[in-house]
């Protein structure tokens, strides 16, 4: 079982034969009127190879979020292009954004129906979407009674059930406490190994970029721009206290203050 | 190997099975244990401050009744009101005059929320629509129902339509709103969860719009029976023909007729019973489930 995690750890970091789970290619996107348009995200080309786990970091103003809707195809960019071959791609928002009117298991299963999963199997399918992520028994549980932790952790069973292979994360973990976070870091981690999904995480959080990603890649703000990209080659699974991740965090940290510095000096 | 890793102060947690046991305790250390409180409390706490009220209303009505505020033809005693009704009770008429309201009441409630309904979806999606008729269905709700009645009466006579034209423009506009209201509160984030699953068009109305509009609808339902049974007392006070059914309305205009003031009290009170009555064993204990399942009812 490990040894075939650590096989398919090594072969999707070669993604030179072209396929891919998401290619980004000299995207730009404006808002407001003709005329008086601002740009929000600058040539933008990110490919994102299948089972790779690629963190977008970067201060206010870099337009992750933006980026993320466009690649979930709730927006449209200005110019270039987008292209997400495994279907409509599962997107997780910071809120979990559950519907507090269906318990957590109706939850997953309104999307295996969206997915067109056979009523009979539904069932099933939500229940081991439960185990995933460790929280069997809670199928007949509502929102509210689930802690904030357990609750984005449903939020990603769902977003594992609409069976995409890209998973887009949009800064999931920001409101909740660093216990917590600190776990569903390895929880992700963990499911993201097992399932072999692609994933593109947006952060604002540098150590939080490290911790999870194969590569991290730095936004610069306004408009945003691709500053800098690394491979993280710490082995996993990481601490978010490991010293490797520490270390990279301080030099990631540092170009990302130098991006910040440039905003004051006009 | 595991005993020395329980013993070491550096354990080697990163993976496996201690994750799964420290998620376990987090999630119970998070979750809340909802607290009960015994049913005779809550029965104390709930129905005491209102029975308190009604008993503090009667003193003081008795009182002015024994320090003769009005004659007391005009101010009966709260006791002569409760013989009049026991004398209807008595002539086996009482239930049928209630019978005949609430029936007119409920089915005027009924044809409401089946125009209401779709109307309020339509004002509520549609953009031009809403320009168009969304001010005048709020501005209808300000509109008194009794104001319809000679209207009404030119259009139909003295008859059942004329009761239930008023029913309905007094209940359907109410009902539209609070859809409409319902609506205009989902927050964003479920239209965009439900767009990302893949819940569009009819799917995201059904399965996402509806079930997250449902509390302000149910809000707005609540509000069109009252505003049923209102216009309903209207229409029956005016329309009054002998073809026509007894209800509470012409019992309080017949009470009026006869200047007995006992009469009217009681009427007067049966409608108000009636109408609290719906309220409190149909409406609220729906409104309060719905809520109570999402976790919007704060718990006292």
């Amino acid at each position: 079982m490990a040894a075939t995690l650590t096989e398919t750890a090594v072969d999707k970091s070669t993604a030179v034969d072209g396929s891919y789970a998401a290619r980004i290619s000299h995207v730009s996107k404006s808002f407001g009127r003709p005329g008086a348009q601002q740009l929000v995200l600058d040539d933008i080309t990110i490919d994102v190879a299948p089972g790779e786990f690629v963190t977008l970091l970067g201060a206010s103003g870099c337009g992750k979020s933006t980026l993320l809707n466009l690649v979930a195809g709730l927006d449209k960019p200005s110019a270039g292009e987008i292209e997400v071959p495994g279907g409509r791609p599962a997107l997780m928002f910071q809120e979990h954004a559950l519907f507090p009117w269906l318990t957590a298991g109706k939850n997953i299963e309104l999307a295996l129906k969206m997915r067109g999963l056979a009523k009979s199997e539904r069932r099933d399918e939500a229940e081991r979407l439960l185990e995933l992520v460790r929280l069997k028994g809670a199928y007949g549980k509502r929102v509210h009674e689930l802690s904030g932790g357990m609750r984005q952790r449903v939020a990603m069973a769902r977003a594992i059930a609409q069976d995409s292979q890209l998973l887009l994360m949009d800064e999931p973990f920001a409101a909740l406490d660093a216990i917590t976070r600190d776990v569903l870091h390895d929880e992700l981690t963990r499911i993201w190994r097992e399932t072999q999904l692609s994933v593109l995480f947006v952060t604002h959080n540098v150590r939080e970029a490290v911790r999870l990603a194969e590569r991290v890649v730095l936004l610069s703000s306004r408009p945003g721009r691709i500053a800098r990209e690394w491979e993280v080659d710490i082995p996993q699974p990481r601490r978010i206290e490991d010293s490797a991740v520490a270390d990279l965090s301080v030099e990631i940290t540092e170009q990302l203050r130098g991006e910040i510095r440039r905003h004051g000096q006009h | 190997m595991a005993s020395t890793e329980t013993t070491s102060h550096t354990p080697d947690t990163k993976e496996g099975g201690d994750l799964a046991g420290l998620e376990a305790g987090l999630d119970a250390l998070e979750t809340q244990t909802a607290q009960r409180t015994a049913f005779g409390r809550k029965l104390l706490s709930k129905a005491l401050p209102p029975i308190v009220a009604i008993g503090l209303v009667l003193l003081l009505w008795q009182l002015a009744y024994h320090f003769k505020v009005k004659e007391h033809y005009l101010l009966p005693s709260p006791a002569d009101v409760g013989r009049t009704l026991q004398e209807k009770w008595l002539e086996g008429t009482l239930l049928d005059y209630v019978w005949t309201s609430l029936s007119r009441g409920a089915l005027g409630f009924l044809i409401s929320v089946a125009i209401g309904t779709p109307l309020g979806l339509i004002v509520a999606r549609v953009k031009v629509v809403r320009a168009a008729i969304g001010p005048i269905l709020s501005g209808l709700q300000s509109l008194p129902s009794v104001a319809w009645v000679p209207a009404a009466i030119i259009w139909f006579g003295l008859s059942d339509a004329t009761i239930y034209a008023v029913v309905l423009l007094g209940a359907v506009p109410s009902i539209a709103n609070g859809l409409v209201a319902g609506v205009d509160q989902v927050p964003p984030l479920y239209l965009r969860a439900g767009r990302v699953i893949g819940a569009t068009g009819f799917n995201g109305v059904r399965h996402v719009l509806l079930p997250a509009a449902l509390p302000g609808y149910i809000a707005g339902l609540k509000q069109g029976w009252a505003f049923s049974w209102r216009s309903l007392m209207a229409a029956e006070l005016i329309v009054n023909a002998a073809d026509l059914g007894v209800g509470l309305g012409q019992l309080l205009e017949q009470g009026r007729e006869l200047q007995d003031m006992s009469w009217v009290l009681s009427a007067i009170l049966l409608i108000l019973v009636v109408g609290i009555g719906i309220e409190l064993l149909l409406f609220a204990p729906i409104e309060r489930r719905v809520l109570r399942s999402r976790g919007l009812l704060a718990k006292s």
